[in-house]
């Protein structure tokens, strides 16, 4: 964990509609709140989640509650749980020092599906995320959530892991006590076992 | 949800936008709260729906946004604290029965939350309902975040009982849908009973002086308003510049005037009851700067309001240069941004301003536009409308009378689009789609030939449709009515109707049968399963043969969300490879090409057809999709 040395600190958290981008935005936020800090996150919801790009703005601050949309330019982070929607999101908010954790596992989209475009291969995409960001931490979320039984938590996965990094000022515990208040008890076991494998995917 | 309901006042929660609302309400001792679900308002009845049975209030989604308005009224005229919560298209569903009660005036407060939907991000439309407020003569809060949704829902209660009138409070999406730090209040002790008091009626007549009234209640407000802690003034006593600013654009606003470094030269104006204006507060502010830029979202509302005010007090406070969405320096179309305000302040200044490290800009650009291609709306997998228009298509195809499809309004509405085989060929209103067929079927005596395929939800069903059924069967129109019957309010986060047998609290109730309802009106009713093509694609061509009358077909399978979370599907699916032959098979890959279930997806490396097994849900319809027989089903 890091103390808020960012004034506001910004994340984006993108994916697809229905990868469980809402609940890990709510989640972090909640457990931002409760170490005292203003937090911010500007949602899309609706039709965007019948299969369209899908971001949450995270905006952490010590004093003040910023607007619900990032400045373009100015992410410091992104957690991206679909490698093109990741990519995605550098044009508009990208900085040089941005860095970025992304999930392995495409989505087609309808159009590539269709075979009217193309989904740029694994190496291509990870270049050019090396070349526009400051860090990548490219990770197997979905394979990691699918050996723990269920592919939809490799968002659970993609918190523990950006947890681990440091980059938001939150700890470990604080994060599990909130996935605690916000899912069903039935599936909380095995959502707490999805955050502690992210945990472990940062060296 | 505890955090919304809970008795610590004081506490610092996060809460969405509609959850702030939501708790607002609660904290002025709200009884009634009705509304019809859209996105972006349906939180805000959902959060008080799960605290309905500890905080003693009835909660309900009315049929529409009407009824809503209407039985909220009410209780209100009962002596209890009411609200009506809707989309922007709502408040023109409910609009002849708000200006009514406008005429008659009310008892109980009486809130209506109109959440509007700047870019269109979930709408058939972008409309600004803050029009409403001038048409009815009704006042207006625009709060900028979720700590003010609260508290201005909360004081809107105090205000609509004090002027005895409704009082509206207009979100946006990026306030509903935003959570942010919410520090609680105080909840309310007990409530009285409801009474209604026989000799006080309310009526709209005599329509003229009640009028005058209503200007009346109108300049009570705006003397409150004039103390309204909800507006202020941030930056030098003299600046060149004055950003009046409502809603979310505030923090917009704000951020722009920081990235450009202007604070020792712009003055915000922060406005929360923009309608009345508060005329004394504003134009003494107003005169501090003779250029004024308005930031607010979607049409030229409060910009209007300021440049009559201008107009009004011009000897007073001096000319006005205005910038804004009239003058071109922020467009009226689209939602706004920290951005998009620092690019209008920029240009007003004389400035250049290029957000972020413009050569690492143009690099990112051009990396996503060579690598990234765009992500097109579609159904989900095992979606029942795939199925239902992939059945609509196949008939109308083999059909040469050049059929088409009138769409309505739900997620079945992206028929329009490939996804759904681009087979719908309008989309209106909620309910229009049937009142159109109406009409369509009606033409047969001019010469028209076109079978007409009239598709409606269920939802939109009971919203809307049944007058413009009742329309048609009545004057005996010859149309093929589909009801693609999901059971549930699927778009807007799969509410409960009353064709479902449950109330947003999770009373059971008696179901209303949509067959009934047509079997009354005398009309022949089929009822299929959408996932079996075979049988539905029959019924569908049988149907069409003649349209002498009203035909309905009801295609009922759950939405494949709400199958999913509960009983899950039947089938596991997989590619036979070796029936699969790749781009080899004169088929020019059909199954991706045409259908496009998102489970269903292209194998490069084998250059054959796969199935993703993480997306695919196995609803089993494409097994019928492929020529050769390639794509196998399983029982599970």
């Amino acid at each position: 964990m890091t103390s808020l040395n960012l004034e506001p600190l910004n994340l984006i958290i993108t994916g697809v509609g229905g990868q469980g981008n809402v609940l890990i935005s709510q989640v972090l936020a909640r457990a931002l709140v409760g170490q005292g800090l203003k937090t911010t996150v500007g949602e899309t919801f609706g039709l965007s989640q019948r299969g369209g790009s899908v971001q949450s703005h995270v905006r952490v601050s010590r004093n003040k509650i910023f607007g619900p949309l990032i400045p373009e330019g100015q992410a410091h982070a992104v957690l991206g749980l679909e490698p093109l929607e990741t990519l995605r999101v550098m044009a508009s908010y990208g900085q040089p020092d941005i860095q970025v954790l992304v999930n392995a596992r495409p989505v087609q989209p309808l159009n590539v599906i269709a075979g009217q475009d193309r989904y740029p291969a694994d190496e291509a995409l990870l270049d050019a995320l090396r070349g526009l960001a400051a860090k990548v931490w490219w990770l197997n979320a979905t394979a990691e959530a699918q050996g723990l039984g269920a592919a939809i938590m490799a968002n659970i996965v993609m918190l523990g892991a950006l947890t681990a990094t440091g980059i938001m000022p939150v700890e470990a515990k604080d994060l599990e006590e909130a996935l605690a208040e916000v899912l069903a008890d039935d599936r909380l076991e095995q959502n707490l076992a999805a955050f502690r494998r992210g945990l472990e995917l940062i060296d | 949800m505890d955090d919304m309901a809970g008795d610590h006042p004081g506490a610092e929660v996060l809460l969405q936008g509609n959850e702030a609302m939501a708790r607002g309400a609660l904290e002025a001792g709200v009884a009634w709260a009705s509304g019809y679900p859209g996105n972006p308002s349906s939180e805000i009845i959902e959060t008080l729906a799960r605290a309905a049975s500890e905080k003693r209030l009835y909660v309900e989604w009315s049929v529409n946004e009407k009824v809503a308005l209407e039985a909220a009224a009410a209780a209100s005229f009962a002596g209890m604290r009411a609200l009506a919560t809707m989309k922007q298209n709502g408040v023109n569903v409910c609009l002849d029965a708000l200006t009514s009660l406008a005429l008659s005036g009310i008892k109980g407060g009486l809130v209506l939350i109109a959440a509007d939907d700047p870019s269109s991000i979930s709408s058939g439309n972008e409309e600004d309902s803050r029009f409403a407020a001038a048409l009815a003569h009704l006042p207006l809060l625009e709060p900028a975040t979720p700590q003010e949704a609260k508290d201005m829902v909360r004081f809107a209660f105090d205000l609509s009982e004090r002027i005895g009138n409704i009082c509206l409070v207009r979100s946006v999406s990026r306030l509903s849908h935003t959570r942010a730090n919410v520090i609680l209040g105080e909840l309310p002790g007990g409530r009285g009973r409801p009474r209604f008091d026989t000799s006080r009626p309310f009526i709209t007549l005599p329509a003229v002086p009640h009028h005058q009234v209503m200007y009346d209640k109108l300049d009570q407000a705006e003397a409150e308003f004039e103390e309204s802690p909800f507006n202020h003034y941030e930056g030098p006593p003299k600046p060149d510049l004055m950003i009046a600013a409502c809603g979310p654009s505030y923090l917009y606003a704000r951020e722009a005037v920081e990235m450009l470094g202007l604070e020792d030269r712009t003055g915000i104006l922060k406005l929360g009851t923009t309608y009345p204006l508060p005329q004394k507060f504003v134009a003494e502010h107003l005169a501090k700067a003779a250029s004024v830029l308005v930031a607010e979202e979607i049409d030229p509302v409060l910009e209007r309001s300021l440049k009559v005010l201008a107009a009004e007090t011009g000897d007073r406070i001096g000319a006005k240069r205005f910038y804004g969405k009239r003058s071109g320096h922020v467009s009226p179309t689209g939602e706004s941004g920290p951005g998009l305000v620092a690019r209008a302040l920029a240009r007003i200044v004389g400035r250049e301003f290029e957000p972020g490290d413009p050569d690492y800009r143009r690099r990112a650009a051009q990396v996503v536009d060579e690598l990234v291609p765009p992500r097109e709306f579609g159904f989900c997998p095992g979606c029942p409308h795939r199925a239902s228009y992939w059945a609509i298509k196949q008939v109308l195809a083999s059909d040469d009378r050049q059929g088409f499809v009138v769409g309505d309004v739900g997620c079945y509405t992206m028929g329009i689009w490939p996804t759904g085989f681009n087979q719908v060929k309008m989309a209106h209103a909620m309910g229009s789609g049937v009142g159109m067929s109406s009409g369509f079927g009606k033409l047969d005596a001019m010469g028209f030939a076109q079978p007409v395929i009239s598709v409606v939800g269920d939802s939109t069903f009971f919203h809307a449709a049944i007058p413009a059924l009742i329309n048609a069967t009545y004057n005996q129109a010859g149309f093929l009515l589909v009801v693609l019957d999901n059971a549930a309010t699927a778009m807007t986060g799969f509410q409960p109707h009353p064709g479902t047998g449950v109330s947003v609290t999770g009373e059971r109730l008696s179901r209303i049968s949509i067959e009934r309802i047509c079997d009354a009106m005398g009309l022949e009713v089929t009822v299929c399963d959408p996932y079996d093509i075979e049988s539905t694609t029959a019924v569908l061509r049988d149907r069409l043969r003649r349209l002498d009358t009203v035909r309905v077909i009801i295609m009922r399978r759950p939405c494949a969300l709400v199958q999913g979370r509960a009983d899950g599907f039947d089938y596991r699916m997989h590619v036979d490879e070796n029936l699969c032959r790749g781009e080899e098979c004169g088929c020019d890959r059909y199954c991706n090409r045409v259908f496009r279930c998102p489970g269903l997806v292209w194998d490069a490396s084998s250059n054959r057809a796969r199935i993703d097994e993480v997306i695919c849900v196995g609803c089993g319809v494409c097994e019928t999709v492929c020529p050769a027989g390639a794509i196998v089903k399983e029982t599970i």
